[in-house]
């Protein structure tokens, strides 16, 4: 209870409300979201957990511009978001991790970096962040020349370069093996202790779950439990 | 440079194969364009410094015979800025080194060197020397042709007498920059001439000492060109003149005018098509890229790039292949547009060629290539920005294949698995196979195209030289003779057959429009000249009136059955009513025919001819020129062979010229069209073929079923390929049409064969370059990659 009210006296970075969503794959319309309320809090940590179709991917593309909801309204601080303005507001807050990496094939390390903070208006250096997720010796390599477990950390870079309010990471160790995975968590949980990123992880692996400060439960479109961890895991702890 | 532009460099290297492919299409279009144009606006500009710089005169008349006085009197008509007077004489010459006899046309020039209308260039040598005897300025045309140098000896029949006369000079006139005898289809300067010569030594041996037969006029600004003809032709009457012209009659001007017209034509059409396949191709590889970078895209919008820089991103792809092609293309085209016009000094003689390549026309090339960049890649690029970058994210939902319409008609029996697979991804993206199918089209369209002056030249060489002109010479007198001449012409050593003709200058009204044309008196039954129609039937004179060619007609505004007025230009001027028979459809020009008793009739003389078509023996040929070329009567000389060997030697051979660039320019659009959709399936499918590698399908088996497509798309576009040959061919020979001449419209089964092969040939090299791709498909790393 008293964890629960600490919550709520932060500020909330994101309130979704009622937000439903449906789209058209080839013939079938597929429900992804319905009526879903949810705040994400200011500095937290936080891990959306669901099988795969469950709609986690869906919400967190709607927080995050990417897409927009069918119905219902997303707040981010005291601006609502408009389809005009969600390529401003993914330039200047949000960044973003994706499971396969989505890095430019064509371009190296650094520049996937670069493509970033050429767009941002107050970066930090690539190299900076590349040494930040431990990288800093494979800078020119480019993504062929790259592990599984690298990529991803060079995405993470490129994410976290911009210094955005927001970190929003879809099953950032999805394709990834248990020991590179537990690395790249250790760089997420770092990010979000060193910088104060608000920082949402959406998986189906529970175990993910020890580690944030607030787990979100979904099925089916809808949101069915959230919870407090009183003592967060650390990365290393982690088993799966 | 930022990262973006680093990945659009990297990009670019990546597709360089299909992007080089579309720089090559943009090149030749831009090339072909440039070529034309500024050959164009090079000869335009030429031209008309030409005429400036040595006062080509705005009217022409011939005459028999006035006195000088009377030019006073012209001078004072409203309108004429200046005139000047001239002697012209056709002449029987003797060439060294030619057999035949030669025919020229001699110009009087004033004695001494003075600015003067219709002015001449002297090249080499000099003018002449005052009260030196038999001194002769020669055309360049003739000279080169013959070989002849300053200091060369000519023969020629001066009023009977046969005289020697020495080459002072080489001289090119703006009057005669297309040099063509005035009854011949096609140039010969082999065998007729310019050549000028004093006027003090000229007039007396023509018994024209003050007295003047040609007359050119210059008017002034704003002077009414018509009606000073009228009052001209008013003047001149009583003296024989045949009535006068303006410059858009004059014979070197029409055909320097319509080669302009012709160039300006094909020099819009060829690079319309060009630059068209361009922006498809770009079209293609832009699609296909921004399919596969659907990931790239999205990684993009989800960092904040916004649709405009992710547009033009993909937009530079485009824009790199049209800038290096576009490039290649003017440097390419300036350097071709050089060698033509310089082809074209073969045929029309200045004195000078200034090639200009305009920066209008240049940047008019270059805008019109971004523009196709620019079509071809807009709606690529507008997938890449409408894209949402959540939609982007996930991949594409699975292409939705049913089975094709071959299929669905119970055929399924006769067809492999690899067949099947081959049809059901035609049908399933049937605008993209049409695309390609055009395409491919277009190069077979463009092959045809090429080769159709071959086929053309083909047809008027057989229809003007195996049917309707079958004699070996025909001589032309210096006046009209009585018919019995026929008689004496076959008492020429050699002479089998000769068969007389009848040709008036005479001017048709109907209503308000008139027009100067020679009317033929010709012999009902005639074996050596026959007039034949587009079609190659023979039709004969009708028992009474005219027989005009549709050009003629439709210039009148006149039909069959009209009754026209005609003034005949010569004799006695007679003023007759004459009715149109019929029409028909020939070739060459503003024809009209009549049977020659009605002619004589119509003049009321009892039986004249102009000249006669002759037969000869072959083994008499020799002396039966050497007695030509002594004739005096005679004033003009054709003969068949010759007139069919100097064309083949210099037309010809300026068509080939044309014609390779040709099917160089669609052998490049070819390939370009085949090796860019190969790839292109080729990179859409590669997870598909590498799964049928691991399936167990050998790799020829794989191959075909990639090529497979590639070479039912070709089959199909063949006999598109002809139908938009034959339609381009339609729009090419309306646009050349004009009164000097009609195209065939052909379309030979060589053209087809030929066109069909190269095609082909061009499918197989871009199959063997796609083939080694498929050859060297990575199955694992394919595997791997995520859908």
């Amino acid at each position: 209870m008293s964890t629960e009210k600490l919550h709520n006296e932060k500020l909330s970075v994101f309130t979704a409300r009622n937000v439903s969503k449906v789209y058209q794959m080839g013939e079938v319309e597929v429900h992804a979201l319905r009526n879903v309320d949810l705040d994400l809090f200011e500095g937290e940590l936080s891990v959306i957990l669901g099988a795969s179709g469950s709609g986690k991917s869906t919400l967190l593309n709607i927080l995050g511009g990417l897409d927009t909801p069918t119905n219902g309204t997303v707040r981010y601080r005291d601006r609502l978001l408009h389809d005009a303005e969600l390529t401003r507001f993914r330039r200047e807050h949000v960044g973003f991790v994706f499971q396969f990496y989505n890095l430019i094939p064509s371009l190296t390390a650094c520049e996937n970096v670069q493509l970033v903070t050429d767009v941002s208006i107050n970066p930090m250096n690539a190299t900076e962040a590349l040494k930040m997720v431990g990288l800093q010796e494979r800078v020119d390599h480019f993504p062929a020349q790259l592990s599984g477990g690298e990529q991803q950390r060079v995405a993470i870079a490129r994410a976290i370069a911009k210094r955005p309010d927001v970190l929003l990471c879809d099953e950032p160790t999805g394709a990834l093996d248990f020991k590179t995975g537990v690395l790249v968590l250790k760089v997420l949980e770092r990010v979000n202790r060193e910088l104060g990123t608000t920082t949402a992880v959406i998986t189906h692996n529970s175990s993910i779950a020890d580690m944030a400060d607030r787990v979100i439960r979904m099925r089916s479109g809808q949101i069915m439990e959230i919870s407090y961890n009183g003592v967060k895991a650390l990365p290393e702890e982690l088993e799966w | 440079m930022t990262t973006l532009n680093r990945k659009l460099l990297r990009d670019v290297l990546h597709l360089r194969g299909q992007l080089i492919a579309a720089a090559l299409v943009v090149m030749c279009g831009v090339a072909s364009f440039v070529t034309m144009r500024s050959a164009y606006d090079s000869l335009l500009t030429t031209q008309q410094t030409y005429y400036n710089e040595y006062r080509f005169a705005d009217v022409f008349a011939t005459l028999k015979r006035a006195p000088e006085g009377l030019v006073e009197e012209i001078r004072r008509i409203e309108g004429i800025a200046s005139a000047r007077t001239r002697v012209v004489v056709g002449v029987t010459l003797d060439v060294p080194g030619l057999d035949e006899p030669a025919t020229g046309l001699i110009l009087s020039m004033p004695e001494r060197r003075q600015p003067v209308l219709n002015d001449i260039f002297i090249r080499e040598g000099r003018y002449f020397e005052p009260g030196r005897n038999n001194e002769l300025l020669i055309s360049e045309a003739f000279a080169t042709a013959n070989n002849l140098d300053v200091g060369a000896r000519i023969g020629a029949v001066i009023n009977g007498a046969w005289e020697e006369f020495t080459v002072v000079g080489i001289a090119l006139s703006p009057e005669y920059v297309y040099e063509i005898g005035s009854a011949a289809m096609l140039p010969d300067n082999r065998r007729f001439g310019i050549l000028w010569a004093n006027r003090e030594t000229l007039a007396p041996a023509f018994d024209m000492q003050g007295a003047f037969n040609d007359i050119g006029l210059t008017l002034a600004h704003g002077a009414d060109e018509a009606e000073v003809i009228a009052q001209l032709d008013e003047f001149l009457k009583p003296y024989g003149g045949i009535g006068a012209i303006g410059r858009k009659d004059q014979t070197s001007h029409v055909f320097l005018t319509s080669e302009l017209d012709q160039l300006r034509t094909t020099g819009t059409v060829i690079p319309v098509i060009f630059l068209g396949v361009a922006a498809f191709l770009l079209h293609l590889v832009l699609s296909r890229l921004v399919r596969t970078q659907r990931d790239q895209i999205a990684v993009l919008k989800a960092f904040g790039y916004s649709d405009t820089s992710v547009g033009l991103h993909y937009l530079g792809m485009a824009m790199t292949a049209v800038i290096v092609g576009g490039l290649l293309g003017i440097l390419l085209g300036m350097w071709a547009g050089s060698a033509i016009t310089e082809v074209y000094t073969q045929f029309y003689r200045f004195p000078l060629i200034r090639y200009v390549a305009g920066a209008g026309s240049l940047s008019v090339a270059l805008l019109i290539s971004g523009g196709s960049a620019l079509i071809g890649a807009l709606s690529a690029v507008r997938a890449a920005v409408k894209l949402p970058p959540a939609e982007a994210m996930r991949p594409e939902a699975p292409a939705r294949f049913k089975p094709g319409l071959l299929e669905r008609l119970g055929f399924q029996r006769f067809l492999s698995t690899s067949s099947r697979m081959i049809l059901r991804s035609l049908e399933r993206n049937p605008f993209k196979a049409l695309l390609s199918t055009f395409g491919i089209a277009l190069s077979v369209a463009i092959l045809i195209i090429g080769r159709y002056s071959a086929d053309a030249i083909d047809v008027l060489i057989n229809f003007q030289f195996e049917g309707a002109q079958r004699e070996d010479a025909t001589l032309v007198f210096t006046n009209p003779r009585p018919s019995q001449t026929r008689y004496d012409l076959l008492t020429l050593p050699g002479v089998l057959y000769a068969e007389p003709f009848r040709i008036v200058p005479a001017s048709l009204l109907f209503a308000h429009r008139e027009k100067r044309v020679g009317v033929s008196g010709v012999e009902p039954g005639g074996e050596l000249r026959r007039i034949m129609d587009m079609e190659g039937a023979i039709h004969e004179v009708p028992i009474s009136g005219l027989m005009i060619t549709r050009q003629l007609g439709e210039a009148l505004g006149a039909g069959p059955g009209d009754t026209l007025q005609m003034e005949v230009l010569e004799g006695s001027r007679p003023v007759k009513q004459v009715v149109i028979h019929r029409y028909i459809d020939e070739f060459l020009g503003l024809n009209a025919y009549m049977d020659v008793k009605e002619l004589w009739k119509l003049l009321g003389e009892g039986g004249s001819i102009s000249g006669a078509y002759l037969k000869v023996d072959r083994k008499m040929e020799d002396v039966f020129n050497q007695t030509l070329k002594k004739t005096p009567a005679v004033s003009g000389a054709m003969f068949r062979r010759a007139a069919l060997d100097s064309f083949n030697e210099t037309v010809a051979q300026s068509q080939n010229i044309s014609r390779v660039v040709m099917i160089f320019f669609a052998c490049v659009i070819a390939v370009g069209v085949l090796y860019n959709s190969a790839r292109i399936s080729l990179s859409e499918r590669g997870r598909e073929l590498a799964s049928l590698r691991v399936l167990g399908f050998r790799k020829g088996e794989v191959a075909f079923y990639l090529l497979g497509e590639q070479a039912v798309l070709t089959l199909m576009a063949l006999p598109l390929g002809y139908g938009l040959g034959w339609l381009m061919l339609l729009g090419l020979v309306k646009g050349f049409e004009s009164d000097l001449f009609r195209f065939p419209l052909v379309l030979s089964a060589k053209t087809i064969a030929f066109a069909s092969l190269v095609i082909i040939a061009a499918a197989i090299f871009s199959a063997l370059l796609v083939r080694r791709r498929i050859f060297h498909l990575d199955l694992i790393k394919v595997l791997k990659t995520r859908e």
